[in-house]
């Protein structure tokens, strides 16, 4: 599959589009047309903005960074330039220079990065450039809560109802909430996490919750002020598409029902909305353009609502400044080319089509739906995964199927940026069908390398509940235990991954003689095999089932196969080595698998379903490999605060003699000396905390380690780096705990001179064991979003 | 199917070529035309060699033979499984509880998967010992393939009288050794033996061909460049201790391999030095102060693994077949099978040996695509020589059709002399009950033309593999390669028999010299010829299916050539007597 069939975008789009242009350019005289643009960005958006300038004969030139020099979105035009540093694309003024320096006469921001960086739209158009996306008056506007607040409504546009001022006699906040209407949220001001937070659902309960909240919010925070807002229980997450010119037409593009999200991040998207009554959804449309006329608006711009499911009624949330991730789907039901749009806008034409227009396209185009592909661990509360792909396979696109993809296979998905891979949109003629082409789609879509959410999206695509358009923003939450059902490993997948690893390793090494394998003479088989699978459930978790299957060849291509107590006779196998594909015939049935190997990882797709198996190491490898044979260092199990250091340096120390208190999760625990012998040195005193680990050292005679520790900024809430100067088993039980207690981290290790930074616990520890024992290790502890952006942006600071 | 393609062809062309010329040559000659030469599809050249089939698998005779076969294909069949489980169940178990592999198992676990092990006298000792029952007289030996490096394979079954050395161990041992030195083999001996039956020790340790033989061709075949590989699984006492000691690299197994000239009881006697086994001759003594090993593994899967790696250390060329020979790649590696099913050769042969075997019939389930050059078709019609290929091994076959007159010895041995002089490895397929006897034989001077016969077997330098398919008897088995003329292997079908002559004729022959039969003697004679018999006592290498011949020729073919390449020996023949 080649990148530029991944991402055409529906053909049929284009002679519409290029006639209104044409029609339009006639009407204006202030119509400037642009020839050279600049995408200051990466990726897939990078890609898709690339490819419609090109269609339009516009020259496209492109930006990366140092880890992205190989990347598609960085081969796909001749001019590329370098930025430098991971955090590069946010470097504004170099960018000016760049588009300057190469005569581009405008710059698409795309999405995430500077998008919605009102100075950075300033700058452009003071530089002469045109920024392609609104005004910045209009970024800053926006970008202002309480100011878009005001703005909308004063325009009539509906916000969350609360009260947010200083006053805060009970009788008075009552009076708010009567005025609110019930349910209310009572929330401390200084609150989070959910301390000092209160739902009164009716008048008569509201004196007490706010006295329950105040106390809480008053010994959390030492503040008991408060604020009451509308408490909405099943919230949709809906926003309108708008597009608005300089001559003062705006257009709302239709709705998007984005309730589907996961860590408040958006993973599947449809148009229209499900069960939306059409007086609501036409409401919503003229709120959406009110909006956008409200602030002067030019270009492409997402209204987001939040649509109260049992009150049938919508509230501002806020308006995003630039074209959305999601904005594929409203391209498949209204058959518009949006970056076309953008672009025209930003020449000065008009809007190619009037609402009237769009209305009647969307009433003939059905239901859209995109599902985006991330290379992140579902089971794992969704932390981000990174690494190569080895393996990708799509599904066939078409005017239906459309793949935005900013990768293929061999690339690697890097830590430093947002770990989508592609998005996946459909399109269906109504909802079932785009839901049943969906599930196809994602079926065939066969992802290899990192962990992706591919096998979480079709398990939501058949949950019951989502089929029936009973969506919400919580909707991921609330059926946690169906979407997270423990699946089932069929024998025959079993059997097919058993056949798949030795027919691998005998099509690489052995010479045959044309009698491969078979019983020869009267004598059993020599060629009776067992292998042991374990079940991957995700890094760290604790260990899978273990499976042993036993493959007997009896003949060229033929074995016998048990699995579980289960014999499969006579099957006829065969391993294609490009394709990876092992064909089997079963006596019941035909299987097709792919099987992928990647170290200790082996993943296999057969029949539509992912599945993820470790291939377990022999018993030998322990203490062949001297795994088990470090006693001589003293290691706390997590990180911790030293309470006390019970010995000295030249202290003899007998087995089980206490040697150090640490203090971690509350917990007080006491670490021993593992055996008789001498302290060489304490590396921590007492009161060093943190994350420090290595704690004494009882020197041993053949083996001498070098152990320093390093602490780095660690401050709560903000982005956490810690680098350490560790040993291998310590950093790998450290791996261990991080993925134990799942905290969302990225994790950085530093081997020689080489870095991987990775979530996968096992292939960090098969990576480690081979290389040398001092690793440097860094953490970065994600930050929390509070709310969704729409953007997926996420930058590391390393 | 034979021929006439060509022919014709031929024909056509030459009644073509003329008038279509005619025109134009109108004032030459007729003979001064030139004549075009035909063009022979290259599949019509081959259809010349293709061997027609007789064989009516709906016939009563072929019914009854298949049958008959058949019963004893599922005797054999029944005799080796049991075999291959080794010892009784209780000494198994205490084997496993070891935490020790059992010896196919360590086999499967050293040979590259998708290749075959081509097991050898898995019969050896069946029935050699009243009273004790030596399942594949206690030692697993055969051709596998390590890291694609053909190799012997050696290893103790210490399930069986604690793998110690019987007579008939020794034996196999070193039948297995000198078919490693003449295939140039590397050997891999997997230790795990007691050392000596100490009650069988005159048949053990003192003549050339005993115990000792083991470490002297040890050390020969490693001055050869043939490498010795040990991995000790278990005990290696007093003279044991030699096979890891002489091998070019060793591995052992901690707390389960032990190496010493005495063992601590005998220590005790000796000297009153009282000290465990591990002390005494362990692995970590071995690995770390004595250096009698190499490497020490944990368990025998690690020291499997280590012994592959050895193997691939080896730098010693890999097993190709002669089709990755040519061109390199091994990508289009089309061999054709034999036209016919091999499975019909059970109703072709049957068990009756007074039955004329047709050889082509056999050939024809044997040799690729049932292509058979022959040589002299016409000529000494009971002996058929020919050309053919066998896993794209090119091969010279030397069949018995019958019994052997003055012609057929002649011609097998001018084309022993093509085979030699062209390095073409021979194939011997025996179903012979002697010489043409009597007057006119003797006349025609039947002794020097068998005697040329057995020269030509005799000297030829080349591989040499015999497949007994029914009888072999007198001096027959002489000429057509009998134990005594060192074939690389020597197989039989179950059905086949060996001796100096059939049972019958002994007991006739007995009685013409005047010595009454014993009435036993017939039975015992019959019994003694039985091919479970002679593999017992390792008159061949293993009886064998016969639909299998094809592979097992393969099989050793490969290893006899590929590998190591052996030096150029041309071939001196003696005197023949003319």
């Amino acid at each position: 599959m080649t990148l530029s069939s991944l991402l055409r975008i529906t053909p049929r789009l284009a002679p519409a589009a290029r006639r209104t242009r044409a029609a339009s350019t006639v009407n204006t005289s202030t119509v400037k047309p642009l020839d050279s643009i600049l995408i200051a960005n990466r990726g897939e958006i990078a890609l898709r903005v690339g490819r419609t300038a090109a269609d339009r004969g516009i020259r496209v030139t492109t930006l990366y960074t140092d880890p992205d020099s190989r990347a598609q979105h960085a081969l796909s035009s001749p001019f590329a330039f370098n930025l430098g540093s991971v955090s590069a694309y946010l470097d504004g003024d170099r960018i000016i220079e760049i588009a300057k320096k190469e005569g581009c006469q405008a710059i698409h921001p795309g999405y995430g990065f500077l998008s919605e960086n009102s100075a950075f739209a300033r700058k452009c158009t003071e530089a002469g450039l045109v920024f392609i996306g609104p005004p910045y008056t209009a970024i800053e506007d926006m970008g202002d809560k309480s100011r878009s607040k005001e703005i909308m409504t004063a325009a009539g546009v509906p916000c969350v109802p609360g009260y947010h001022g200083a006053n805060q006699d009970p009788a008075f906040l009552e009076e708010q909430a009567d005025k609110i209407e019930y349910p209310v949220l009572i929330k401390a001001v200084k609150g989070g996490g959910g301390k000092g937070m209160r739902i009164a659902s009716s008048k008569s309960e509201f004196q007490a919750q706010l006295e329950s909240a105040k106390s809480e919010a008053m010994s959390s925070f030492g503040d008991d002020n408060v604020l009451v807002e509308k408490y909405i229980t099943t919230p949709r997450h809906i926003e309108v598409q708008v597009f608005a010119d300089k001559h003062g037409n705006s257009v709302a593009l239709g709705e998007r029902d984005c309730s589907i999200q996961r860590r408040h991040q958006k993973v599947l998207e449809e148009s229209p909305a499900p069960h939306l009554p059409d007086v609501t959804r036409k409401e919503l449309w003229d709120k959406a353009r009110a909006a956008a006329l409200a602030v002067g608006y030019e270009g492409a711009g997402t209204v987001e609502f939040i649509f109260d499911n049992d009150s049938g009624k919508f509230y501002f949330m806020e308006m995003n400044t630039r074209l959305q991730v999601e904005h594929p789907v409203t391209e498949m039901v209204t058959g518009q080319d949006l970056v076309h749009w953008q672009i025209l806008v930003a020449e000065g034409a008009k809007l190619p089509l009037t609402q009237e227009e769009v209305e009647e396209r969307i009433s003939q185009s059905g239901h859209g739906i995109e599902a985006r592909i991330y290379a992140e661990n579902p089971e794992q509360g969704f932390i981000p995964d990174s690494g190569r792909l080895l393996h990708v396979r799509t599904p066939a696109t078409s005017d239906d199927i459309r793949i935005d993809a900013g990768f293929v296979e061999g690339d690697d998905v890097s830590a430093h940026y947002d770990p989508m891979i592609s998005k996946l949109i459909v399109r269906g003629s109504n909802r079932e069908e785009a839901l049943r082409k969906l599930a196809v789609a994602l079926e065939e879509y066969e992802v290899a390398g990192p962990v992706t959410n591919i096998e979480f999206l079709k398990t939501i695509c058949k949950s019951p509940d989502f089929i029936a358009g009973e969506v919400e923003t919580g909707y991921i939450e609330k059926h946690r235990t169906e979407l997270f059902a423990k699946k089932t490993i069929e024998d025959e997948v079993l059997a097919q991954v058993a056949l798949a690893c030795l027919q691998r390793d005998t099509i690489s090494g052995a010479h045959t003689a044309g009698v491969a394998g078979s019983t020869i003479g009267f004598t059993p088989s020599y060629q009776e095999r067992q292998l042991t699978l374990t079940e991957s459930t995700g890094p760290g978790s604790t260990e899978g089932s273990t499976f042993s299957v036993r493959v007997q060849q009896t003949a060229d291509d033929t074995f016998n196969v048990e699995v579980g107590g289960r014999v499969f006779e006579q099957v006829v196998s065969k391993l294609d080595p490009n394709s990876h594909i092992v064909t089997s015939f079963f006596p019941h049935t035909r299987l097709d698998t792919t099987v992928i190997r990647d170290e200790d990882t082996v993943i296999a797709f057969q029949r539509g379903t992912q599945y993820r198996l470790t291939l377990p190491r022999a018993k030998w490898m322990e203490k062949a490999l001297g795994l088990k044979d470090v006693t001589n260092s003293v290691l706390a199990p997590m990180p911790c605060k030293v309470l006390r250091v019970e010995v000295q340096a030249g202290d003899v120390v007998e087995k089980d003699q206490p040697l150090v208190v640490i203090e971690s999760m509350k917990m007080e625990t006491v670490i021993r000396s593992p055996q008789r012998g001498t302290i060489a040195r304490v590396v921590h005193r007492q009161g060093v905390s943190h994350a420090s680990f290595p704690l004494a050292r009882i020197p041993d005679p053949v083996i001498q380690f070098f152990i320093a520790c390093l602490l780095r900024i660690v401050l709560y809430g903000c982005i956490e780096i810690v680098t350490l100067l560790l040993t291998l088993d310590f950093a790998i039980s450290i791996i261990r705990f991080m993925f134990m207690a799942n905290v969302p981290c990225r994790i950085n290790v530093k081997a020689g001179h080489r870095w991987w930074n990775s979530q996968r616990q096992n292939s960090y520890e098969s990576t480690l064991e081979r290389k040398i024992n001092i690793i440097s290790m860094s953490f970065d502890l994600q930050k929390k979003k509070k709310k969704s952006r729409g953007s997926p942006l996420r930058i590391c600071h390393n | 199917m034979r021929a006439p393609s060509p022919l014709a062809l031929r024909a056509w062309g030459s009644r073509l070529a003329p008038r279509r010329i005619a025109p134009l040559s109108l004032n030459l000659p007729r003979l001064a035309c030139r004549t075009v030469a035909s063009y022979t599809h290259p599949h019509h050249a081959s259809a010349l060699s293709v061997l027609p089939t007789a064989v009516d698998t709906s016939s009563p005779e072929y019914q009854e033979n298949n049958q008959q076969m058949q019963e004893l294909l599922d005797r054999m069949n029944q005799l080796h499984t049991k075999i291959a489980r080794g010892g009784n169940d209780k000494a198994r178990e205490k084997h496993i509880a070891r935490g020790k592999m059992l010896p196919r198992d360590r086999i499967s676990a050293l040979v590259d998967p998708g290749t075959s092990f081509m097991e050898l006298s898995a019969l050896a000792g069946h029935g050699v010992y009243d009273g004790e029952d030596v399942p594949a007289g206690g030692i697993i030996t055969g051709i596998g393939t390590v890291e694609g490096v053909n190799c012997m394979i050696v290893a103790n079954d210490s399930t069986v009288k604690g793998g110690t050395y019987f007579p008939i161990t020794v034996k196999k041992h070193l039948r297995a050794q000198a078919i490693a030195q003449e295939n140039r083999l590397p050997c891999i001996y997997l230790v795990d033996s007691g050392g000596a039956n100490l009650p069988h020790q005159a048949d053990v340790f003192p003549d050339r061909d005993h115990f000792g033989r083991i470490f002297f061709n040890q050390a020969r075949m490693s001055s050869l460049g043939i490498p010795q590989l040990s991995v000790v699984m278990g005990p290696c006492t007093a003279g044991g201790a030699y096979v890891p000691a002489m091998s070019d690299e060793t591995i052992i197994v901690e707390n389960q391999g032990t190496i010493f000239l005495a063992g601590p009881p005998l220590v005790k006697a000796a000297t009153g030095e009282e000290v465990s086994a591990e002390d005494l001759g362990g692995g970590q003594l071995h690995s770390s102060i004595s250096g009698v090993t190499d490497y020490l593994a944990v368990d025998d899967a690690h020291a499997l693994v280590l012994a592959r790696r050895s193997v691939a250390n080896l730098n010693y060329p890999p097993t190709t077949t002669p089709l990755q020979l040519e061109n390199g790649k091994g990508d289009s590696l089309v061999v054709k099978e034999p036209l016919y099913d091999p499975n019909e050769l059970n109703g072709i042969v049957g068990t009756n040996l007074r039955r004329q075997i047709p050889v082509h019939e056999v050939i024809a389930r044997i040799v690729d695509g049932s292509e058979f050059a022959e040589f002299k078709r016409d000529y000494g019609s009971t002996l058929v020589t020919g050309f053919a290929c066998i896993h794209g091994h090119r091969v010279g076959i030397v069949a018995n059709n019958g019994i052997l007159f003055s012609e057929s010895s002649l011609k097998g041995a001018h084309f022993i002399e093509l085979c030699a002089q062209r390095r073409i490895p021979l194939v011997f397929l025996q179903n012979i009950s002697g010489f043409m006897v009597g007057a006119d034989a003797e006349k025609g001077g039947i002794a020097k033309n068998g005697a040329k016969l057995v020269t030509a077997v005799a000297c030829a330098d080349v591989p040499k593999f015999t497949v007994v398919f029914g009888s072999s008897a007198g001096a027959g088995n002489y000429g057509m390669c009998g134990r005594a003329y060192s074939p690389r292997l020597l197989f039989m079908w179950p059905n086949a028999k060996i001796g100096v002559m059939g049972s019958e004729q002994l007991s006739a022959v007995m009685e013409a010299v005047g010595r009454s039969a014993d009435p036993a003697l017939k039975e015992r004679i019959d019994r003694e010829s039985e091919a479970t018999f002679s593999s017992a006592r390792l008159w061949d290498d293993g009886v064998i299916p016969p639909s299998q011949t094809r592979k097992m020729l393969g099989l050793g073919l490969t290893a006899a050539l590929s590998g190591k390449s052996e030096p150029d020996v041309q071939t001196r023949f003696g005197v023949f007597r003319m």
